[in-house]
């Protein structure tokens, strides 16, 4: 993922004269290192300092640049606080990536692994949140938070490479990759993989939503989804307080009421392991989406 | 040749006056706006000439243009005291004077911290410690595109304790930004009290210096030492940083260095005291 990302962010990088790339000590780790090393006057890595990095950003930003801030995950959370009193509050156009997101940093434990920042950045006015999955689709939405206007966060991954997707990556928009009448499962990141394998030769029939922008949220297609279902599993590494599962049941509960399954990680905090023994542990992992839908299926239509 | 010089310190000298000119009607706007509203006037007052001397002298603006991109830019992020920022923009032709009196009102384009929904407002703050990072992004933002614009930047005293000052401090100097200023209003309050009492700040000048910013101390009530220092700061090769010495409150004595003035509604009695003592002043100066 964040070889994509690196890729996306030099192509974006010699089209566009103002997109300007920080990060904070971070730059070979996050694969920015290659856009320093290529236009190293659009470049500043202010060494450990996330909270000066973000409204660096948001002065460039004030100045007409396009920033693009890059961090890992768990730590671009410390300037929250700038995110929220600056960027979100006046609406700047500035970009903030969250590499090493979810459980992704695995051995690093819990301190290294973000499980809230999908909730803290989709809790914030005017931002938009989008968690791509697949290899092409994190360059895709690398260009389009790039190219759109106002403050986003788009949060990837550690060393996960998935190619699930066939067609392209726009944003505010969730896809179908697998129609299904009995349960309709969403998801998002690096995960959705896992659906797709869990909904395969499963006894129900599952629709895979796959929906890559948390905020604005797809609100067609997810009702249109439970309302052909009756059912829902919603699945994501992230804590199963305030993410996508949150997102959908918020609109769902006032749209369309359905049984909804929330997967995520329970409100604890990660731990070191490999990144399969984790999303094992979590019960993330295919077998355990399966065994949710299952009985998601049970509970369709019962309200 | 020594005729220019004098020609020049004449326009100089004229202009140095038109400026007290003019900080004597925004104090006046303030204490109107206190007269209506809990403000934070002491930290307000403490700051008035430096923010005047920079609007009505110094940088280079447009009021009838205030997104021009070659503009120098101003920071104020000690937030709270953007009732004199509103009152000097509003002197300044942003906006008119009489919506000061809509200051903090509800619909208001005054918010009770600076946001950009009023003209003439270069950064949102309110949050302590975020502007000198802001001005960085800016300046650097200038010379990519090799633009003469500066960029000023405000901070409190008690700001300074904010962990992210230092690391925008490093920063700023690592990238020998010559066209970013830091002052420093040092009222010597904060909060909760005197700013040596909550968290020693001193020494502040060899702090900064060995930040590697060149830093200078002045008078910050001094329109003439101001102008002075900011046009040595011109012709510096690196970041520089003003620590203006002021008066919480300074200009109404019985706000004057106290921090009964931290945030406050003048009663009747005190808004013609605070009037009448800046007349007083008036025909004096």
């Amino acid at each position: 993922m964040r070889v994509a990302f690196g890729e996306g962010l030099l192509e974006l990088g010699s089209e566009n004269e103002d997109l300007v790339v920080l990060t904070a000590d971070v730059a070979r780790p996050t694969h920015v290192i290659g856009f320093g090393e290529r236009f190293p006057h659009r470049f500043l890595d202010v060494g450990i300092a996330e909270q000066d990095m973000v409204d660096i950003a948001a002065g460039l930003a004030l100045s007409e640049k396009v920033p693009v801030a890059v961090a890992f995950a768990p730590f671009m959370m410390r300037a929250w606080e700038q995110v929220r009193s600056t960027i979100a509050r006046c609406s700047l156009n500035v970009k903030l990536v969250g590499t090493h997101a979810g459980l992704s940093a695995s051995d690093e434990g819990a301190s290294h692994q973000s499980l809230e920042d999908v909730a803290l950045m989709r809790v914030l006015p005017n931002m938009t949140v989008v968690v791509p999955g697949d290899r092409e689709e994190v360059k895709e939405a690398t260009r389009a938070i790039v190219e759109s206007k106002g403050p986003a966060y788009m949060r990837i991954g550690r060393d996960e490479d998935a190619n699930f997707l066939h067609e392209g990556f726009r944003l505010g928009r969730a896809t179908v990759l697998r129609d299904g009448c009995d349960v309709a499962v969403f998801s998002n990141g690096y995960i959705t993989s896992e659906v797709l394998a869990a909904a395969e030769g499963a006894p129900v029939d599952a629709m895979v939503v796959h929906v890559p922008t948390v905020k604005p949220l797809d609100s067609d297609t997810v009702i249109s989804a439970v309302r052909r279902t009756g059912a829902a599993v919603c699945v994501e590494e992230h804590s199963i307080i305030g993410g996508l599962g949150s997102a959908v049941s918020e609109l769902v509960s006032t749209e369309y009421p359905v049984h909804i399954r929330r997967m995520g990680v329970s409100d604890t905090f990660g731990e070191s392991g490999t990144y399969r023994e984790l999303l094992d542990k979590h019960r993330l992992s295919a077998p355990h989406i399966r065994e949710a839908m299952v009985e998601a299926a049970k509970r369709r239509g019962k309200r | 040749m020594s005729g220019t010089v004098e020609l020049a310190d004449l326009k100089h000298s004229t202009d140095v006056q038109k400026v007290k000119e003019r900080i004597r009607q925004v104090q006046r706007s303030l204490v109107e706006m206190t007269s209506s509203m809990g403000v934070h006037i002491g930290s307000s007052l403490s700051c008035l000439e430096i923010i005047a001397t920079l609007y009505f002298l110094k940088m280079r603006h447009a009021p009838h243009r205030p997104q021009w991109r070659e503009r120098d830019k101003f920071i104020l992020s000690k937030g709270h005291a953007a009732p004199v920022l509103y009152a000097v923009l509003a002197e300044a032709g942003y906006f008119p004077k009489e919506e000061l009196r809509t200051l903090k009102r509800i619909n208001s384009r005054l918010q009770g911290h600076p946001d950009l929904r009023t003209p003439g407002v270069d950064a949102p703050s309110g949050s302590l410690g975020q502007g000198i990072s802001i001005g960085i992004g800016m300046a650097m933002a200038a010379k990519m595109r090799g633009s003469r614009s500066r960029v000023y930047v405000l901070v409190g005293d008690g700001e300074c304790d904010e962990g992210q000052v230092w690391e925008s401090l490093m920063t700023a100097a690592h990238l020998r930004l010559d066209n970013l200023v830091l002052i420093i209003d040092r009222n010597g309050w904060q909060l909760d009290d005197r700013t040596e009492e909550v968290k020693r700040k001193v020494p502040l000048r060899s702090k900064l210096e060995s930040f590697g910013w060149e830093t200078y101390s002045i008078n910050g009530h001094d329109v003439e030492k101001i102008v002075e220092v900011l046009d040595a700061a011109e012709r510096a090769e690196q970041p520089v940083a003003i620590i203006a010495h002021t008066k919480k409150g300074k200009g109404i004595s019985f706000l004057e260095d106290s921090n009964k003035g931290h945030k406050l509604k003048l009663s009747e009695d005190e808004y013609l005291a605070a009037i009448k003592e800046l007349e007083m002043r008036a025909k004096c100066a």
